[in-house]
């Protein structure tokens, strides 16, 4: 077991009844890493990361998050991870702050660390006017950063990203990035879905998923020059037309 | 049209592929007609009794044994002192107590009178009050026969013949109560619920904005909650002619249109409903909170209207179910024709075309 | 044990957040249990009555002016023939007819008795049933006065052996039908709203996105459970308190009993529903499955819990049924302990059944929520 391998994937299967939703895939990843799982809408991303964060059992295989096994160990594993759903899953009928507390609560932290956090977290992301607002009627981009951010309230050491830009304006989406660089370099390992290609420029590597397999897994530079595609774009047009 | 047509075989699929929500749509009216047939009833069958008899002679065996023969009736218990009445009734175990005094047969020969108390549990009033008369009733009859050498001048005998319902079946009651029910739930509930959804998720938006008229779109929405509503109604009286024999005397013709009139009126209100409900949860819970339980209680489904405080028996008016209980019943078990039930026809379709008007009204604000 | 806490402390927020749901949570609920526990009644009144007078004498006048005397009875029309009565309660204008035959007056002087028709409408058969006997109270009281007016000297008259029944009502001389009705429309309206209420809940968390959030935390699956259910618990404790006290302000409803007991008996019954409420969310997706599915069974089970109509009259199978069914034990239990004064051990067997299925109902509902699928 290498120490610095946060992440570690093999073979691991989900089907559901005959249909195969992910195919064996096999995959590490480093501390500290921008991992980026790429894939069209349907080829299997959700169903894996949902497997890695533990609210899906495994059909086979084997995986190990945060140094704890899948099949047998899901409660550890919650303990260190953080994830941010699709939905941006926060409480529309409370306020930006009781969601923090909700959620640092949850997470088992103190009373006081609880408010060190929400200060700091209020205060960078320049929520002071809106702290007491139903999160309900914040515009689209600040219940995004917001979700991200309470995904990170315990320190985890991964965090789990699930299409965490999407309907966002590019502004809003750059700006979003930037908080996930800065994640990275305090050593939060980042795991990132999603379906926009311009996006795996950004990651320090990337995966592609195609109809539940992992079809190429390599830094963006190399697999441009694998594919001898422009941007990543292309060599995902070029891989999924087979 | 051939959008409008499209759109109705959406709302078709939504509600052909919720197989759960499918099973409670008609496995709900046949589940309540067959327990309303088979198990709810106000009837009276082998209640549990107890006896306290303080003379234990010939006379109040031949009494008790008469009790005990009858099909009212249970004796569960002897009780040995009037201390233990008490007790007895707290722990439910019995509904009444007999008391007989003593000396039984010696005073009916000496005074040519005995007395009997029949003590009764009377938290729930009716029960106490029909068994108190059954009781009563036996031991008239047996006062008779104590009596039948001696012709006792003056009589007049009422001769009493029970119509409608010659048996006193208590089906005959429920049947059209039940049907009324869950035509009118059903239907506002599922049509109020139907059109918040598509609020909540945002997609009666893009609805609105399609070529499709509002209108269309409601009617769109209503129209296969008619169809369903007309497969419960006939389900319901299917069952009820063949389970339980409950006669349609009447023509049936006639009960499907006042159904399909009911139904409708149902549909207006749920439409109704969804204009101020934002969401779904708050749509079922007026359904099913604010509709139900007045329904139930207030339209002489139960409880009959006539016994009920005047303020009551007004609001009553305004309930489309009292109304379509009363036609049913008339069809159903008179056999009347339209004849005798245009005025309640007349009332339902004056609130249906209220509701209707106030729906459309109400949609035309939110639209602006 | 913190993590339930802010757990409690969110569902109340939303709880009282939620502006459109809490009138139909609180204020609706009362409303109904004052208003509808005013229409709750069997008995008969205000029975639409018609009569055919053939005779014309002062007798038969006589016998409807008791009629038109007696408070049971009312709006009376004479009519001149049968076959405009009959139409008259084919349009529902009179549910009782009663026709005095020709020559009443006379036969009943010279032959000594007569014969009385009696028509009913028996479609509401209980109604009949008690028409028939106020009928037949009102004829042999008029048949009493007639026949000490009539009695000759020459008519000897052995007495008739009499047998005095003396019917004693406990617990309710008035037979008011409120203070049967009043707490089982309590238990009802109970039971409806922290069903609804712990059903849709989870299910909602399930639809927004919310509950895989929570399943991806460390939180343990009973403190999830407890901090969801516990304000669910208290909302229906406080619908009780309220509910209580309307009753007794507003119907005068007796307490006979122990409200300790009542509390502690009604704790344990809440759980009950809670645990149903969560065993149907874990079961369906959306919240208008989760409502419709807790519809069917609340309303079968009131009907057959003895609310409305008693489980005695039902038959052996279903009374059978009735012992799986929670809001039977509560029904019987809050009058029991109101209306009777019943104490612990009475209500001791109840109890224990409803703690067993309040235990096997939370276990199965814990059981069947699973944190990974």
């Amino acid at each position: 077991m290498n120490n610095n391998k946060v992440i570690q994937v093999e073979g691991l299967t989900k089907m559901f009844g005959d249909f195969t939703a992910v195919d064996a895939i096999t995959f590490d990843v480093e501390k500290g890493e921008i991992f980026g799982f790429l894939g069209a809408n349907g080829a299997g991303k959700t169903t894996a990361m949902k497997m890695l964060i533990g609210i899906s059992k495994p059909t086979s295989g084997r995986a190990t998050v945060a140094g704890f096994d899948v099949f047998t160990n899901t409660e550890d594993i919650k303990k260190n991870i953080g994830y941010m759903s699709q939905k941006f899953a926060l409480y529309d009928d409370l306020t930006v702050k009781e969601n923090i507390t909700f959620f640092g609560g949850i997470y088992g932290l103190s009373r006081k660390k609880i408010k060190e956090k929400s200060d700091t977290l209020i205060e960078e992301l320049g929520l002071k006017k809106v702290a007491n607002t139903l999160v309900g009627a914040l515009p689209l981009g600040w219940k995004q950063k917001l979700s991200f951010s309470v995904s990170l309230i315990h320190d985890p050491k991964i965090v789990f990203l699930d299409e965490p830009t999407g309907g966002v304006d590019p502004i809003t989406r750059r700006q979003f990035w930037e908080m996930i660089y800065k994640a990275a370099n305090q050593g939060t390992t980042v795991f990132v879905t999603t379906h926009y290609m311009d996006e795996a420029e950004y990651c320090d590597r990337v995966s592609i998923m195609v109809n539940g397999k992992i079809e190429a897994l390599d830094t963006p530079k190399k697999l441009k020059e694998q594919f001898e595609a422009a941007n990543m774009n292309d060599v995902f047009l070029k891989l999924a037309r087979g | 049209m051939k959008r409008f047509i499209g759109f109705i075989k959406k709302e078709f699929f939504h509600i052909f592929r919720d197989r759960r929500s499918l099973f409670i749509l008609f496995g709900m009216p046949i589940a309540q007609i067959l327990l309303f047939g088979f198990a709810i009833t106000n009837e009276i069958n082998n209640v549990d009794i107890a006896i306290l008899d303080h003379s234990k002679d010939a006379t109040t065996k031949e009494i008790i044994n008469k009790i005990s023969a009858s099909k009212y009736f249970t004796i569960k218990q002897m009780v040995v002192r009037e201390a233990d009445i008490a007790s007895v009734f707290k722990k439910g175990q019995v509904k009444a107590v007999l008391n007989f005094e003593k000396d039984f047969s010696k005073n009916l020969i000496k005074d040519n009178k005995a007395t009997v108390q029949i003590i009764t549990d009377a938290t729930d009033p009716n029960i106490a009050n029909t068994i108190s008369n059954y009781v009563n009733a036996i031991l008239q009859k047996y006062q008779k026969e104590l009596n039948k050498d001696i012709t006792i001048a003056y009589q007049i005998i009422p001769e009493t013949r029970m119509v409608y319902n010659p048996e006193l079946k208590s089906v005959y009651m429920f049947v059209p109560g039940v049907m009324t029910i869950i035509l009118m739930l059903v239907s506002a509930m599922m049509t109020s619920i139907s059109i918040t959804r598509e609020k909540e998720l945002g997609t009666m938006e893009i609805l609105l904005v399609s070529p499709i008229k509002p209108f269309q779109v409601i009617i769109g929405k209503v129209f296969p909650y008619i169809f369903l509503s007309i497969i419960n109604a006939v389900v319901i009286v299917m069952l009820s002619i063949f389970i339980f024999n409950m006669p349609v005397q009447g023509s049936l013709f006639l009960l499907g249109i006042e159904s399909v009139l009911f139904i409708i009126s149902a549909l207006a209100l749920g439409i109704l409903i969804s204009t101020i409900s934002e969401t779904q949860q708050t749509a079922m819970m007026i359904s099913l909170m604010g509709l139900m339980l007045p329904v139930i209680l207030l339209s002489g489904f139960i409880f009959p209207i006539s016994s009920m405080p005047e303020p009551l028996q007004i609001i009553s008016h305004i309930i489309p179910a009292k109304w379509f209980i009363i036609i049913i019943k008339g069809i159903m078990l008179k056999g009347v024709g339209i004849q005798f039930i245009w005025k309640e026809t007349l009332i339902l379709l004056v609130m249906t075309v209220f509701f209707i008007g106030l729906s459309v009204k109400k949609y035309k604000i939110r639209l602006e | 044990m913190k993590t339930i806490l802010y757990i409690i402390q969110k569902e109340f927020k939303q709880i009282f957040r939620n502006k459109g749901m809490l009138p139909i949570i609180f204020i609706l609920p009362l409303l109904q249990l004052v208003i509808l526990s005013n229409a709750a009644t069997f008995e008969v009144k205000n029975i639409k009555f018609g009569y055919i007078d053939n005779d014309h004498t002062t007798t038969s006048r006589a016998l409807v002016e008791q009629f038109n005397a007696s408070t049971y009875f009312d709006m009376l029309t004479g009519f001149p023939s049968e076959a405009l009565a009959s139409s008259a309660m084919l349009k529902g204008k009179v549910d009782v007819v009663l026709e005095i035959p020709r020559y009443f007056e006379r036969d009943l002087q010279k032959e000594k008795h007569n014969n009385l028709g009696v028509t009913i409408n028996a479609i509401d058969g209980a109604a009949a049933g008690v028409e028939n006997v106020y009928v037949t109270q009102i004829v042999q009281n008029f048949n009493q006065h007639l026949k000490v007016d009539l009695l000759q000297p020459s008519d000897k008259q052995i007495q008739p052996t009499k047998i005095d029944t003396i019917p004693l009502f406990w617990y309710n001389e008035t037979l008011n039908y409120k203070t049967f009705m009043v707490p089982g429309i309590l238990v009802l309206l109970v039971t409806m709203i922290t069903l609804f209420l712990s059903g849709m809940n989870i299910v909602r968390e399930k639809e927004i996105g919310t509950l895989e959030q929570i399943n991806v935390t460390p939180i343990k699956k009973s403190q999830f459970i407890i901090g969801k259910l516990f304000p669910f618990w208290v909302v229906g404790m406080a619908l009780l308190t309220i509910g209580l006290i309307l009753a007794k302000l507003i119907f005068d409803v007796p307490m006979l009993g122990s409200l300790l007991l009542l509390y502690a008996y009604t704790s344990i019954y809440i759980l009950v529903i809670l645990g149903m409420g969560l065993f149907i969310s874990n079961f369906t997706d959306t919240q208008q499955q989760a409502m419709f599915i807790a519809w069917f069974f609340v309303v079968i089970f009131i009907l057959m819990s003895g609310l409305f109509t008693p489980i005695e009259s039902m038959p052996k199978w279903a009374q059978i049924v009735t012992e799986f069914n929670p809001i039977k034990y509560f029904v019987e239990v809050i009058r029991m302990v109101m209306l009777k004064g019943s104490g612990f051990t009475d209500i001791l067997p109840l109890a224990l059944k409803t703690l067993a299925y309040a235990i096997v109902m939370n276990g199965l509902a814990v059981w069947s929520y699973k944190k990974t699928n």
